[in-house]
């Protein structure tokens, strides 16, 4: 299992970041290596479709599954259409949840918000 | 003559000042571009003689052709495309309507479609032709629909254009100034009116706009937003008191200057000073 999780530094032990398409980073964690990678979010300061393009990040980095407090509607198509599946954060840190996705603990998201358009401008 | 009124937030005065010049005119054509929120038609309710709808151009896959080089995703600015699954997804709402994964398809597996985005609707009430533009909620960019109601108006010095600006200073208020003779304006009596007057007045300079400011909600104290104008020289054309009477009538969707003298007086001197300016541009820049 390929792991991608929003968060907002480079630390296992930090919380997962609340935004998923303007995040600084994602992380791929992959279960069966135990290796963590950071990639950059270049969806960051797009003025509009950061969730599309973030969502993108995350299918070309092979993730087959995501652990996000939010998703947005554009992004939450994406990765369905990936067949990559949602999983929601609980508090705590990136490292908390992962261990409770492993113990199958945490839930699946399936209540997405829609855009915010040009309405953050 | 073309007016546009403009201020760089909502809630300033646009629409009492376009309604009530346009009002005050001979006859007139008042063209509401705030097509997120047109509220124009409140004051005049015009007798609806047509309706048109305004679409745009958004792509459409033939995935037969697609061969996944990804060079539209690449394009996209705007991120109205994905690739999974070894072709692109469209989002249509996210789609500005460049035409650029169109052009950069080297299998041409896109073509275009109409995509409705809101509607134009005409009418009249007594001497003024009111246009009103109605974007769709959830739609990217109402500049088509402005480019529609812009579209081949006639006018003359007796009969007026008055063009009701969306807020702020963005791109759709700079296709809604456009083609405008004259700028005016509208200012609140704040700070924060004076940081949004100077959003707008920095904007009708760069577009080389003549333009003057009104200064509207005027109390007694100090008003920061005339102050601004006398620092850097820009006319002040009228001054609208704070006053509940005008308040009143409208909060109940009456035209001031149809129901009080005073205002009648107040917007009929501040059309023809604004008619003063524009014949002076004229004769001067011609």
């Amino acid at each position: 299992m390929k792991i991608a999780i929003p968060v907002i530094n480079k630390d296992l032990n930090s919380n997962i970041d609340a935004s998923f398409g303007r995040t600084n980073y994602f992380l791929f964690y992959n279960t069966e290596t135990k290796e963590s990678v950071f990639v950059e979010n270049t969806a960051k300061d797009s003025t509009g479709g950061a969730g599309i393009k973030a969502a993108q990040t995350i299918v070309d980095n092979g993730a087959d599954t995501i652990i996000a407090t939010r998703l947005g509607q554009n992004a939450a198509y994406v990765l369905q259409n990936a067949k990559i599946k949602i999983y929601k954060a609980i508090n705590g840190s990136v490292n908390d949840n992962i261990d409770a996705l492993e113990k199958d603990k945490l839930d699946t998201l399936d209540n997405f918000h829609k855009g915010f358009h040009g309405r953050g401008k | 003559m073309k007016i546009a009124v403009l201020s760089g937030k909502g809630g300033t005065g646009k629409t009492l000042v376009s309604v009530n010049l346009a009002s005050v005119a001979r006859s007139a054509t008042y063209i509401d571009c705030d097509v997120e929120e047109p509220n124009g038609h409140l004051f005049f309710k015009p007798t609806i003689l047509s309706e048109e709808n305004v679409f745009v151009k958004i792509p459409k896959l033939d995935p037969s052709l697609c061969t996944g080089c990804r060079k539209c995703i690449d394009f996209c600015k705007f991120n109205a495309l994905a690739y999974v699954n070894n072709k692109p997804l469209v989002f249509d709402e996210v789609c500005h309507s460049c035409g650029g994964c169109v052009l950069v398809c080297p299998e041409q597996a896109f073509s275009e479609t109409d995509k409705l985005i809101g509607k134009v609707k005409i009418g009249k009430s007594k001497k003024v032709d009111v246009y009103t533009g109605i974007l769709n909620i959830g739609e990217a960019t109402g500049i088509p629909i402005i480019n529609n109601l812009l579209a081949n108006k006639e006018t003359t010095i007796e009969k007026p254009v008055v063009i009701d600006c969306p807020p702020g200073s963005a791109c759709i208020v700079m296709e809604s100034i456009k083609d405008a003779d004259y700028c005016v304006l509208v200012a609140e009596p704040t700070l924060f009116g004076v940081h949004n007057l100077n959003m707008v007045y920095e904007l009708v300079t760069l577009f080389k706009k003549p333009f003057g400011v009104v200064l509207n909600k005027c109390l007694d104290d100090e008003n920061p937003s005339k102050l601004f104008c006398l620092e850097k020289n820009i006319k002040i054309l009228a001054e609208i008191p704070f006053d509940p009477e005008l308040g009143k009538l409208n909060s109940e969707a009456k035209i001031v200057a149809e129901k009080s003298n005073k205002y009648h007086d107040l917007f009929s001197s501040l059309l023809n000073t604004i008619t003063k300016e524009v014949l002076y541009e004229t004769t001067t820049n011609s």
